[in-house]
């Protein structure tokens, strides 16, 4: 296996190298089977790998020697332990079913080879993103993944808004991966070496201000890529990609990026309180503004953009409670259901011929019956219905947030789960239940999608609905509990355990009494609106007539507004203000008027100058001449 | 062997002067292959061990200890190929514009090229004071003659900035050879083993600086730069970018620091401060630029800054950093001001504001252009990464807070190239640039050259840094701060 190891991210960079360089004059079948066919046999693998790392431990292969500069040294190397394949059987796994679904999806567009190529640029690079057996390898895919982001957020490339928010994207995760950089150089001073097994394993050696330090930089990395607040505006607006795109990068894969680095980094994190009370304060803060963000919304895509925010901090409140197993369990279970929920939507726009305002929807269900029941799987999975995936995922970190951090955050949590099953039931009822709000010739267009999307979409709501049992909790006695815990808590490349279990302090009759609370409240919530959201009278309403509370919301609290005011503006002004003031006036007015005074004092001289300087320069060119003569002479 | 660095460009520029008609551009483009392939022998016969290679050695003037000297080591021999890896190149870019009386302008271009590898080769003071002059000239002339608007006004500007910066050198030099024993010495070894008084290495390095300084150039001694890079014709502008500027980074590594390490201490903080402050202030400069070329040069400016700050921490990483950088900005900068020139020619314009939608007419130009700007933006697997890398670990171990701020140049960096690129290829076409034609077959070599340079060197800098990894070894560890 070692030797194939290298195989897994470079099959699907052969798939771009191919698609990208021949996919234009291939045909749509060659280019859809290539780029999936390739991420298949990368799956397939990975499942190998899979059972290797559970039988005999990680895996680990170096390709070649990078760089060697002095005692840093960095190898194109891998490392493939419990947590690395379990992020390659989402991503590869995931990424699959993605990619069958796109040939459907995507099956009208001129760009459709391109598509294909990006795509499998894009899993190559989270593949070296999660394999890499060093920071610098993670920190390749870490930028790579970004730059995919950025070309397909900008697919459509003829339309500026999207060019523009695919630079939004790319430029804040650059904000992020500056903080990244220095994390990195950091671990390098103080640890002297960037591999994980190393680094991992010479834990002791850096004092509590320098780790604290450390963990505080890769958490800036970390908000960058995985949207947290300050940095989370950018994935609101990348959904100008197409709806693929989505599901598979701004929601089941590169978002979760930033949650596997801290939960890579776990023995770092544990050493600093600090930096992990900072990640549960961001998390939990961002979990719950998204969400709230999110109620008022009526773009479908831009509801699951906010619901992903919100998802993404409830995994940093995990981490922060130093659950970091469980931040893994819930990254694998939203990969399932917020998948879903993106494929199903983008089912809903392809049966409207591109219509994502669910104010123009509604009564869907007939039409589109399996879109339908897979999104309200969706919907019940993350709202967390009893027994489905986000159910378990969502009870564990309410269950350390309660445990770790006290009422107080399991109450935040509860209350992010509560405005969650909110946004989600309206944006289920609204677009599926009532009457068809739409056009006629909507309306005459509709139709359900086909077998090579609907199929992947009935995969996804099995895994949205099964995933929980990968890692039930103990006290419900379901088959071998806390699977996924115990299997990431064996020993990794340093030694140690790759991510030791979490310790739990709470009786079971609180545990039991927490979860039923939450899911009493969830059942409650969606009985109810229902019956809230299928009267005409409580649709969303037009943006006219929106209260001022609702337009502060639906506008997303103008925090993009005070952005541009507070860093776009000032530098747009201070680029001016440097060229034509400080450059062109200052610096280089002071330059010719030294200059001047110069040439005044020439006038003196004149009669010996004629102010010709090519005179001058022939005159030097014979003086060197004659000068190199003496020399052969 | 050295010599032929030398002789064969300023060869064909004889025969190129003395010739007419398209012949001219061939015996161009041969010398400049040839020059490449005595690159290649003299990289792959290279042993890194040794410290000068290839070594030529003519007394000139014995009795005042001036001799016409050449040598390699590894950083020389990273210096002359950058010259003569992009020589072709440019040469070959330069095939798709006419230029009124096109021997004068090949053999200027000859002359220069000689001139740039003999300031690279030289080990003796005096002659890599007269080279470093002489690759004035051609340029002068090249960028007077064939430039754009004002161009007399600007290029006499530049001419005197960097003429006077370099007399600032002379001094100092003339200063370290008087200092040396006997009946005194230009020659390197001798320059070098001279020990001087702190106060007196503090205006030789000031001289040093001064000629170096102009000529990358570091803030605040810049305001020649984007004028001239504006004006100049392609070629020239190539040259300038590409390779000119790079002697006054060499000039610091070879002869700056080791004629002067007794003031490194003094000077280092205020220069790594002033190349720092370059790099945020020409990146925050070029994101409003709408002139492609003008924002093309304030981002060398910002490349270029962090290049001379990672060398001046003189620690391994700043210097290896800033030398692999050396070579992969020049491959990039060429690449990035084919593409400008590329579209100047089509529509008339470099107005960012003009274009638009480029990626639809033309999306092999579109590829090419992207592969080469994120290069540019220093994408991990690309050729700009490993320098950028370096360069900045390199600062930051010299201080932590200057380095975090040079950092901002990967997040500048991406801005105003990522806002160049979707103004020029993305959103619709208009009227001109639906027009747009694809890269021609010549266009095509030169940009998939650059591309395919991008992404090799981006997979495997280890070849480029252990050319220079021996060399780089001896300087630090003979010169400890």
């Amino acid at each position: 296996m070692n030797q194939l190891l290298p195989l897994i991210p470079f099959l699907p960079f052969l798939g771009f190298v191919i698609n990208g360089l021949f996919g234009k004059n291939m045909s749509k079948t060659a280019v859809g089977l290539i780029g999936s066919g390739t991420l298949l046999a990368s799956f397939l693998l990975t499942v190998a790998c899979f059972n290797q790392v559970s039988t005999s431990g990680p895996i680990q292969s170096v390709l070649y020697n990078f760089l060697t500069v002095g005692n840093l040294q960095i190898n194109f190397g891998f490392l493939v332990d419990h947590l690395s394949v379990w992020m390659m059987l989402i991503v590869t796994g995931v990424g699959f079913l993605i990619h069958v679904y796109s040939i459907g999806y995507m099956h009208d567009d001129a760009g459709f080879w391109k598509f294909f190529a990006y795509l499998n640029l894009f899993i190559f690079s989270m593949l070296l993103l999660v394999m890499g057996d060093n920071f610098v390898m993670l920190f390749f895919g870490w930028e790579g993944v970004g730059l995919c982001s950025y070309l397909l957020i900008g697919f459509w490339y003829t339309n500026r808004d999207y060019g523009v928010a695919a630079r939004k994207a790319f430029i804040m995760n650059r904000i992020g991966d500056l903080g990244l950089l220095l994390g990195i150089f950091l671990i390098f001073k103080t640890y002297g070496s960037l591999d994980y097994a190393e680094v991992f394993a010479r834990l002791g050696n850096g004092d509590t201000a320098t780790i604290t330090t450390i963990c505080i930089l890769l958490f800036i990395g970390a908000m960058g890529k995985s949207a947290q607040i300050p940095l989370y505006t950018w994935l609101p607006d990348a959904m100008a990609g197409p709806t693929p795109v989505s599901a598979l990068i701004h929601a089941a894969t590169m978002v979760t990026a930033g949650v596997y680095l801290v939960a890579r980094c776990n023995g770092l994190y544990s050493l600093s309180p600090d930096a992990l009370h900072l990640v549960a304060i961001i998390g939990t803060f961002t979990a719950i503004f998204a969400a709230i963000i999110g109620l008022r919304q009526n773009d479908i895509k831009k509801v699951l953009a906010y619901s992903t925010v919100s998802q993404l901090g409830l995994m940093f409140l995990a981490l922060g409670m130093g659950a970091y197993s469980t931040a893994i369990f819930h990254v694998t279970t939203h990969a399932f259901f917020k998948a879903l929920l993106f494929l199903a939507a983008g089912s809903v726009i392809h049966g409207m011929g591109g219509e994502q305002d669910i104010r123009n929807m509604g009564g869907l269900r007939k039409a589109m019956p399996i879109t339908f029941w897979v999104f309200l799987i969706g919907t019940f999975a993350i709202s967390g219905f009893p027994l489905l995936s986000g159910f378990f995922s969502k009870d564990e970190i309410f269950a350390y947030a309660y445990g770790h951090g006290g009422p107080i955050w399991w109450g935040l949590g509860l209350l992010t789960t509560v405005l969650t099953t909110v946004y989600m039931c309206r944006l289920l009822y609204v677009t599926f239940f009532g009457d068809f709000r739409g056009t006629d010739e909507q309306k005459h267009h509709l139709h359900e999608s086909p077998k090579v999307m609907t199929i992947p979409l009935m995969i996804l709501a099995t895994l949205a609905v099964v995933g929980g049992f990968l890692n039930t909790p103990h006290f419900l006695h379901l088959g071998s509990a806390q699977w996924l815990a115990h299997w990431f808590s064996e020993t990794g490349a340093a030694g140690s355990s790759v991510i030791p279990m979490a310790e739990m302090h709470l009786e079971e009759s609180t545990e039991w009494a927490l979860m039923l609370i939450t899911t009493g409240l969830v059942l409650a919530l969606i009985v109810a609106l229902y019956f809230v959201y299928t009267k005409r009278d409580n649709l969303p309403v037009a943006d006219s007539a929106q209260s001022s509370l609702a337009r502060l919301i639906a506008h997303k609290f103008y925090v993009d507004e005070i952005y541009d005011f507070l860093f776009i503006k000032p530098t747009e002004r201070l680029s001016k203000l440097f060229h034509y003031y400080v450059d062109i006036q200052g610096i280089d007015g002071l330059v010719n008027g030294v200059g001047r005074g110069v040439e005044g004092l020439g006038t003196q001289f004149r009669k010996l100058q004629n102010g010709n300087i090519e005179y001058y320069l022939i005159g030097m060119v014979a003086g060197v001449v004659l000068l190199f003569l003496t020399l052969f002479l | 062997m050295s010599l032929l660095f030398i002789l064969i460009p300023i060869l064909a520029s004889l025969a190129i002067f003395a010739l007419r008609g398209t012949a001219v551009r061939n015996i161009a483009l041969v010398a400049t292959l040839a020059n490449l392939a005595v690159t290649v022998f003299c990289g792959l016969t290279f042993e890194p061990g040794q410290a000068e290679q290839c070594a030529f050695h003519l007394p000139w003037v014995p009795a005042a200890g001036i001799s016409f000297s050449l040598g390699m080591d590894g950083i020389t021999l990273l210096m002359v190929l950058l010259t003569n890896l992009l020589a072709p190149l440019i040469v070959v870019s330069s095939f798709s514009r006419t230029f009124d009386n096109e021997p004068r302008y090949y053999g200027l271009v000859m002359l220069m090229i000689g001139a740039l590898n003999g300031v690279f080769l030289a080990t003796d003071g005096l002659l890599f004071y007269i080279f470093y002059e002489l690759a004035l000239i051609p340029i002068y002339f090249i960028c007077a003659i064939w430039g754009g608007q004002d161009r007399i006004r600007v290029t006499l500007k530049f001419f005197i900035y960097t003429f006077i910066g370099s007399l600032f050198m002379l001094l100092s030099l003339l200063y370290v050879y008087l200092q040396t024993p006997g009946s005194h010495s230009f020659a390197w070894a001798d320059l070098v083993a001279v020990q001087l008084t702190p106060d007196a290495a503090w205006w030789v390095m000031l001289g040093f600086f001064l000629a170096f300084a102009v000529k990358m150039p570091v803030f605040p001694f810049h305001t020649w730069q984007p004028d001239t890079y504006t004006t100049a014709p392609m070629g020239g502008t190539m040259l300038l970018a590409g390779i000119m500027l790079k002697m006054g980074i060499y000039g610091v590594i070879r002869w700056m620091v080791p004629l002067s390490p007794e003031a490194w201490g003094a000077w280092s903080p205020i220069f790594i401060t002033l190349a720092v402050i370059g790099i945020v202030y020409a990146s925050l400069i070029a994101v409003k630029q709408n002139d492609m070329k003008r924002l093309l040069a304030y981002s060398s400016i910002a490349h270029v800054g962090l290049i001379a700050a990672g060398i001046l921490a003189w620690n391994k990483t700043g210097m290896q950093g800033g030398l692999i950088q050396m070579l992969n900005h020049g491959i990039n900068v060429v690449g990035l001001f084919c593409i400008a020139d590329l579209i100047e020619r089509r529509l008339g314009t470099r107005s960012l504001a003009d274009l638009g939608g480029i990626a639809k007419s033309a999306p092999k130009f579109a590829t090419l252009f992207m592969i080469i700007m994120l290069g540019s933006v220093a994408v991990p697997l690309t050729n700009g990464f490993v320098g950028e890398f370096l360069l900045l670990n390199g600062v930051w171990n010299y201080n932590f807070w200057l380095g975090a701020i040079a950092g901002l140049t990967i997040i500048y960096g991406a801005v105003y190239m990522l806002r160049a690129y979707g103004m020029a290829m993305f959103g619709e076409t208009n009227t001109e640039t639906a027009r747009f034609a694809d890269v021609t077959t010549r266009e095509g070599l030169v940009l998939g050259t650059i591309a395919t340079l991008v992404v090799v060197l981006g997979f495997f800098p280890q070849v480029i840094l252990n050319v220079t990894d021996g060399s780089v070894n001896r300087i630090l560890g003979a010169m400890q701060f």
